[in-house]
C-alpha cells in the first residue's frame, strides 16, 4: 500500500463510487450529466465508459423523478446513488426527501428500507466563481431537521471515501452533502496552497468509515473550534496561525450530522470550557444553532463562556465578491470569535 | 372478453371485502372507534379490482391517501388492515402508519402515500428496479384526477417513459379533487391524453365497469411484461362518500343530488353482479354465499383489531433506522 497516495475530494468520491458498484451489482448512479459529462464536478468521470448507461444513468432535469425514482428503486431491492447537481435545486424534489424517503421506514412500521443515497453539492465558491443565490447555499440543517435522513457533511478526502462507502453499504436513506470548494483542491492552485488539507493520503483499498464519530482534526486545549465541510479547513488555518500566538486550538469536525457525535463534542468543551462552531449555513435555525443548543443542555456547568457560532448572514448569497466573502464566513470571521472567546480567559 | 367463473367470482369477492370494509369503517367511525382521517373507496370498487385481479403476488403497486381498495384487492388481510385503522400494534405498519400509510411489500404494496402524485415518480423508480433486476414484474400506480396536475405526474411519467419502464399508470378520474371539478382543472376530457405528450399510449375506460378495468390492465400488464414500457389507463369513476367521513352529505356542497343518484345507479358492484348471473356463470344463492362470508370475515378482522393491543409508548422512536 502506498502512504503517500495523494486524492482530491472528487477522486476520492469516484473511487468510493466505483468500488461499490464493482462490489455489488445493485448499486448504481442516476443524476444530470452523470454520464458523458462526467458529472457536474467530476465525481462520475470515466465510469459511463466502465459500467454502461444501465448503471450510470443520465436523466432530465427533473428533480422529482430522480430523488423519486432512487426512493422506488430502493425499497425494491436496488441500492441507488441520486446526485443533484447542487444542493440549491433540491427544493424542486423536496417532497420525495423529507415526505417519501425520509418516512417511508417509519410510517410503514419497519416493513421497508430506503437505502438511497443522495449526493449533493454545497456551498459558496468564493474565491474561485461566484455563484450566487441560486448555486451557493449551505441547506444540510433542512435535512437534520426531519427524522429519517442521515447526513454526512465530509470535509477531506479520506472521510469522503469511507462515509460514501458506509452510506452505500448502509440500509438507510442518506443525505450526502458535499462542499463545492473541497472538489477543486488538484485543478486549482489558488486553493491547494492556502489549504494543502484539501488533498489526502486515501487508501486504494476500500474501507467504511462509521457514521456518528466525530474526528479531531487538530489537537489542542484552549478553545474547541466545531467545524464542518469547508469550515474544517479555514478552523485548521486559523488554529495554526493562532497557535503562534500562544492560543491552543481543537478542531473538532462532527463528519455527520444525524447521528451526531456528541460525546466527542462534550468531551472537547469538557477540556476547554469554550466553544466556537463554524458552519456555512445561515445563522438563524443553522446546524451551529442546534449544536449550541445541544452543549448548552448538555455541559452548561463546564462552559466558561457563552458559545459563539460563526455561520452565513441571513441573506441570500450574494454576487458581488466583496458582498460573497462578507455574507459566507471567511478565516477573519472564525478568527475573530476565537480570539474574542480567548480575550475572555 | 369471455372471464372463467373462478375470476368473475374472486372480483365479486373482493369488491365486496371493498365494499363492506369500508362500510363498516364508516360506522366505526362515527362511533369515534377511529383516531384518523378515513378517505373510503366506495364506488371505486371496480378500478382497485379490475387493476389487481391481472397482476401476480409479486408485482407491484403503489397508492394513495384514498388506498384501502387497493391494498384490499392485492392480497391485503382485512384483520391486519383494520388492526392499522384502529392504530393497533398488529396492523401493516404497527399503528404507525394509519389509513393513508399502509404498506405490505411481501405481497407487492410498496406503499401508500398521502402525498398527491408522490407515488408517480416512485413508480417509475420501482419500473427501473424490476428493468435492471430483469424480472417480469410489473408496477401498477395509482392516482387520481387530483394528481395528475402536480409537476411528480409529468416528471414520473416522462422518466417511465424515455426509460421504457414496466408502469401501468392507473388514474383513477372520480371527478374530484376534495372538492374542486376536474373541469375547473384541466381543459382535456380524458386527463390521460396528456400521455401523448410523453410519447406513451393511453385508454380510457368505464371505471364502474369491472371486466374493462381488467380487460384494460391485462393488456397493460402484457405489454409491460413484453418491454414495451409503460401506459396510462383512464378509469371514468365516482366516489359515492365524501372525500373523507366528514365531508358533509357526502359531498353535496360541489355535487348535485342529481350527479350522485345517476353514479349510484351505475354501482359497479351490482353490475357485476348482474353480469354473472345474465351469463349464468353463477346462481344468486352462490353470490348470496359470498356476500355472508364476506360479512363475517369484516366482523372477524374489527374482532381482531379491537382485540389488538396499541403500540407502547416506549416503542415511539422505533423503526427509525436500520442502523
Amino acid at each position: 500500500m502506498s502512504e503517500n497516495r495523494q486524492l482530491d475530494f472528487a477522486e476520492a468520491i469516484r473511487e468510493a463510487i466505483r468500488q461499490e458498484m464493482v462490489r455489488d451489482k445493485t448499486v448504481f448512479v442516476l443524476g444530470e450529466d452523470v454520464g458523458k459529462f462526467g458529472g457536474i464536478f467530476g465525481c462520475t468521470k470515466g465510469l459511463l465508459e466502465e459500467f454502461g448507461e444501465e448503471r450510470i444513468r443520465d436523466t432530465p432535469i427533473s428533480e422529482t423523478a430522480i430523488i423519486g425514482a432512487a426512493v422506488g428503486a430502493a425499497v425494491t431491492g436496488m441500492h441507488p446513488i441520486a446526485e443533484l447537481e447542487f444542493m440549491d435545486f433540491i427544493g424542486c424534489g423536496m417532497d420525495q426527501v423529507f415526505n417519501q424517503m425520509a418516512k417511508i421506514r417509519y410510517m410503514f412500521g419497519g416493513s421497508m428500507n430506503v437505502p438511497v443515497v443522495l449526493r449533493t453539492p454545497c456551498g459558496s465558491r468564493y474565491p474561485v466563481a461566484c455563484g450566487a443565490a441560486h448555486h451557493s447555499q449551505s441547506l444540510e440543517a433542512w435535512f437534520i431537521h426531519v427524522p429519517g435522513l442521515k447526513v454526512a457533511v465530509p470535509s477531506t478526502p479520506y472521510d469522503a471515501k469511507g462515509l460514501l462507502i458506509s452510506a452505500i453499504r448502509g440500509q438507510d436513506p442518506v443525505v450526502f452533502v458535499e462542499h463545492k470548494l473541497l472538489y477543486y483542491a488538484k485543478r486549482m492552485p489558488k486553493l491547494r496552497e492556502p489549504y494543502p488539507s484539501l488533498i489526502g493520503h486515501v487508501p486504494e483499498e476500500p474501507y467504511a468509515i462509521p457514521f456518528g464519530k466525530a474526528d479531531i482534526k487538530r489537537a489542542g486545549e484552549d478553545i474547541t473550534l466545531i467545524a464542518t465541510m469547508m469550515m474544517v479547513h479555514k478552523a485548521l488555518r486559523v488554529a495554526e496561525d493562532l497557535s503562534k500566538m500562544g492560543v491552543s486550538v481543537e478542531v473538532v469536525d462532527p463528519r455527520t450530522l444525524v447521528p451526531l457525535d456528541k460525546e466527542t463534542i462534550i468531551n472537547s468543551v469538557k477540556k476547554t470550557g469554550r466553544v466556537v462552531v463554524a458552519s456555512e449555513d445561515a445563522k438563524t435555525g443553522g446546524v451551529a444553532a442546534e449544536i449550541a443548543t445541544i452543549i448548552m443542555e448538555e455541559a452548561f456547568d463546564y462552559l466558561d463562556a457563552p458559545v459563539r457560532r460563526v455561520s452565513a448572514m441571513d441573506v441570500p448569497i450574494p454576487y458581488a465578491p466583496v458582498l460573497e466573502s462578507t455574507v459566507v464566513p471567511q478565516e477573519r470571521h472564525i478568527r475573530e470569535a476565537v480570539l474574542e472567546l480567548a480575550d475572555q480567559k | 372478453m369471455e372471464l372463467d367463473k373462478q375470476t368473475l367470482l374472486q372480483m365479486y369477492r373482493n369488491m365486496l371485502r371493498i365494499r363492506y370494509f369500508e362500510e363498516r369503517l364508516a360506522e366505526e367511525s362515527a362511533q369515534g372507534n377511529i383516531p384518523g382521517l378515513l378517505h373510503l373507496y366506495v364506488g371505486e370498487e371496480a378500478v382497485a379490482v379490475g387493476a389487481c385481479t391481472p397482476l401476480k403476488k409479486e408485482d407491484y403497486i403503489t397508492s394513495t391517501h384514498r388506498g384501502h381498495g387497493h391494498c384490499i384487492a392485492k392480497g391485503g388481510d382485512l384483520g391486519r388492515m383494520m388492526a392499522e385503522l384502529f392504530a393497533k400494534e398488529t396492523g401493516y405498519c404497527k399503528g404507525r402508519g394509519g389509513s393513508m400509510h399502509i404498506a405490505a411489500p411481501d405481497i407487492g404494496i410498496v406503499g401508500c402515500s398521502a402525498i398527491a402524485g408522490a407515488g408517480i415518480p416512485i413508480a417509475a423508480g420501482v419500473g427501473l428496479s424490476i428493468k435492471m433486476r430483469g424480472t417480469d414484474q410489473v408496477c401498477v400506480s395509482f392516482f387520481g384526477d387530483g394528481a395528475s396536475n402536480t409537476g411528480a405526474f409529468h416528471e414520473g411519467m416522462n422518466l417511465a417513459a424515455v426509460w421504457k419502464l414496466p408502469v401501468i399508470y392507473v388514474l383513477e378520474n372520480n371527478m374530484y379533487a376534495i372538492s374542486v371539478a376536474a373541469s375547473k382543472s384541466t381543459k382535456l376530457k380524458n386527463i390521460s391524453d396528456r400521455a401523448a405528450a410523453y410519447g406513451i399510449v393511453n385508454v380510457v375506460v368505464d371505471g364502474m365497469d369491472v371486466i374493462s378495468v381488467y380487460q384494460a390492465v391485462s393488456d397493460a400488464a402484457a405489454r409491460a411484461r413484453r418491454g414495451e414500457g409503460p401506459i396510462v389507463v383512464e378509469c371514468k369513476t365516482y366516489r359515492f362518500r365524501g372525500h373523507h367521513e366528514g365531508d358533509p352529505k357526502k359531498g353535496e356542497i360541489y355535487r348535485t343530488k342529481e350527479e350522485m343518484e345517476d353514479w349510484e345507479k351505475k354501482d359497479p358492484i351490482r353490475k357485476l353482479a348482474d353480469r354473472i348471473i345474465n351469463d349464468r356463470k353463477a346462481s344468486q344463492a352462490e353470490l348470496d354465499s359470498i356476500s355472508q362470508e364476506t360479512i363475517k370475515e369484516v366482523a372477524d378482522a374489527v374482532a381482531f383489531a379491537k382485540e389488538s393491543p396499541s403500540p407502547r409508548p416506549e416503542d415511539a422512536a422505533s423503526y427509525l433506522f436500520v442502523s
